[in-house]
């Protein structure tokens, strides 16, 4: 299967090819990834959107190899760089950590540890891998990324319990980009925060972003959040990839149904209007029938979507849809 | 007419510190009516800290005020009698915002519904208790018989809001308190949780005070709004009106930052409004004032009063001074006359 990129011509620094990430559970495999392909190039702002329990964050975690048991990965190929993760040793993946690929987790703010001085925790990252500078150097870069991400680097003497939501979260992008990793995963990263310090903290990672040339993949279920963010937008569904399209055609015409749904649930400024949830609930993941994951729930299914499954498609250059309408 | 909860003045403030107190003022003067006739949607709109949760809190009794009164049919809550909070306990009820908490993970789902039929006598025989859970359900548009009898784990998150909807329907209050309630379910069952709460309103006449962070769903519900920025009124009025003409700085800056679905139409940043900054303790002037891209030297010294904006909007900000100043009264006869019954006026 082949994956659904960007058609320019630079090469990719992210392949995912036909990726299965199962949870073992007693009652069976629950198939949260299953058969995902995606590749991004070097600065590409890539987002994956989804409900809760479609596998977005399951997603996020396997890139880094940091999905925990029962999650295994069953198959499939994650090429960063030309190298597979998924064939690496734990210590070698271990080394690529932070270094080329850096995770911005959800509700990050938690991920500080609360009695360690913000400069000694990304100090921590710096001298794991391997970097041998002096202590007054290393003071040097945790001021520099801190005024990098928008802070005073008074900050680093401080605990984290001194800090705002915001500033905590930029505190964790200010580590995740100390060693300019090629790749930065960020999963919900601003679940957790008001809007207006969502902006602030939005606008600072795609500013470091577009210094370092990172890519970005933004996980997340905020459709207005992806529109101001992403240059690609994937829509994830019950462990697949339903759509994949450039972020301007998918608003101006999205062709999955659940995408259409997805757009249309969200409740806007300018006029008011009926509020339509999407009806039903995703399938379990645990026993799936043959056809459609989304069958049951699309306003416009069709006989053939019951027996058989769709497969992700170009329909247009660089716009791919799993959807037997196209 | 008396009406069905009124503040008066109402502050609360917290202290902390056992040697050198430090005080944390949550609310700050704040008066606020809710008639009950005829039924409104009212946001209470602002970010974290600025007092939302504490002003719901005080309005259900969990909480009381530091200074100032809330009155219950016109009786302070502290003074009623037994009978009185009982029914107070009935007629207000409170949707909170995390559909996972309010559950016993060891209890089915029906617990959370037979608890008030039982506490209320609402039933007398297990097949009525039964019907009327069923009902609520169905109201809300959940089929009971893929419901009841389920563990919390086994609904999802929507499910489990619906549920908790259900349950505030059931005891036919007055007024419901919904603190976030939409915060943390999927974007796709959001709009359903949000169509029930006005259909509660339009069908069986309650009330709703709308709690929430998030101006488009406080836009798409309700018909008045009041924007809290650190325990103060900086802005109150129809939705309508607050949400495309805003007056305060600190509503444009919250309109500016909400992401739109749009690829087109960028969202734009403000540098120095949009730092979350804490004007120094015993600052007197107005709160926003460190963050304001507007500011004066008089923001400084004391805060502004609200001012008559418009026919039905009234803004907390000196950039409108030559508007009249409104007392509370004012601003509550103005309210109840026209589309809807809420007032207030920090003074």
């Amino acid at each position: 299967m082949t994956a659904p990129a960007d058609n320019g011509s630079a090469a990719p620094i992210l392949q995912v090819r036909d990726l299965h990430v199962y949870y073992h559970t007693p009652l069976g495999p629950v198939k949260a990834v299953d058969g995902v392909s995606f590749s991004l190039k070097a600065g590409e702002r890539f987002g994956v959107v989804g409900e809760s329990g479609s596998g977005k964050s399951t997603i996020a975690l396997s890139l880094l190899r940091m999905h925990k048991p029962p999650a295994r990965i069953e198959g499939g190929q994650i090429l960063l760089d030309g190298t597979d993760l998924v064939t690496l040793s734990g210590a070698e993946v271990r080394l690529l950590r932070l270094a080329t690929v850096a995770l911005i987790a959800q509700g990050a703010m938690n991920s500080l540890n609360p009695v360690i001085r913000v400069r000694d925790q990304m100090m921590d990252g710096l001298k794991d891998h391997g970097e041998r500078l002096s202590r007054s150097e290393l003071n040097v870069r945790v001021c520099e990324l801190l005024e990098r991400v928008g802070l005073n680097p008074e900050v680093a003497q401080l605990f984290p319990h001194e800090l705002s939501g915001g500033m905590k979260q930029r505190v964790v992008i200010a580590i995740a980009i100390s060693l300019r990793p090629k790749v930065i995963v960020a999963d919900e990263p601003t679940s957790a925060l008001d809007v207006v310090v969502q902006m602030q903290v939005m606008e600072t990672l795609r500013k470091v972003q577009q210094e370092l040339g990172s890519a970005v993949i933004l996980v997340g279920h905020d459709m207005g959040l992806m529109a101001q963010f992403v240059d690609r937008l994937a829509v994830m569904y019950a462990g697949k990839l339903v759509e994949v399209s450039p972020v301007h055609d998918i608003f101006a015409a999205p062709l999955h149904p659940y995408t259409a749904l997805l757009i249309a649930s969200l409740p806007t400024l300018r006029a008011k209007s009926q509020l339509l949830g999407i009806p039903g609930l995703p399938p379990s993941l645990l026993n799936r029938g043959g056809g459609c994951s989304f069958f049951a729930r699309c306003p416009k299914a069709m006989d053939v979507c019951r027996t058989e499954e769709p497969a992700l498609r170009a329909i247009q250059p660089g716009h791919w849809v799993a959807c037997h309408l196209f | 007419m008396t009406a069905l909860l009124e503040l008066r003045h109402v502050t609360k403030t917290f202290q902390r510190g056992v040697f050198n107190r430090r005080q944390t003022v949550a609310v700050e003067n704040f008066s606020f009516v809710v008639n009950t006739e005829p039924a409104s949607i009212t946001a209470v709109v602002g970010e974290s800290g600025s007092g939302k949760t504490t002003l719901a809190r005080i309005m259900l009794g969990v909480a009381a005020p530091t200074q100032g009164e809330v009155l219950y049919n016109g009786k302070d809550l502290r003074t009623l009698t037994r009978e009185e909070r009982r029914t107070f306990r009935r007629e207000v009820q409170i949707i909170f915002q995390d559909p996972f908490d309010v559950y016993n993970p060891f209890y089915k789902v029906d617990h959370v519904l037979d608890v008030p039929i039982g506490k209320f006598g609402l039933a007398h025989s297990q097949p009525e208790k039964r019907a009327l859970a069923e009902q609520a359900l169905k109201t809300v548009g959940l089929r009971p018989e893929e419901t009841l009898g389920r563990y919390p784990h086994q609904l999802s998150g929507g499910q489990r809001q619906r549920i908790m909807v259900a349950r505030a329907l059931l005891l036919k209050p007055k007024l419901i308190i919904a603190d976030e309630p939409v915060s943390m379910i999927d974007a796709s069952s959001r709009a359903t949780v949000l169509a029930n709460l006005r259909q509660l309103n339009q069908e069986f006449g309650i009330s709703i005070i709308y709690i929430t962070h998030d101006l488009t769903t406080a836009y798409q519900i309700s018909e008045n709004i009041i924007v809290l920025y650190a325990g103060s009124v900086a802005e109150i009025g129809t939705v309508e009106l607050v949400v495309n003409q805003p007056r305060h700085p600190y509503t444009q800056l919250l309109i500016g930052s909400i992401p739109l679905p749009d690829p087109t139409r960028h969202w734009k940043p403000d540098g120095q409004a949009a730092q979350a900054t804490v004007s120094p303790p015993g600052h007197s002037g107005c709160k926003f004032a460190v963050r304001c891209p507007h500011v004066m030297p008089k923001c400084q010294t004391n805060a502004p009063p609200l001012y008559r904006t418009n026919a039905h909007q009234f803004t907390a900000c000196y950039l409108h001074e030559s508007a009249s100043p409104v007392s509370e009264v004012e601003i509550a006869s103005d309210f109840s006359s026209s589309t809807s019954a809420a007032g207030l006026q920090p003074s």
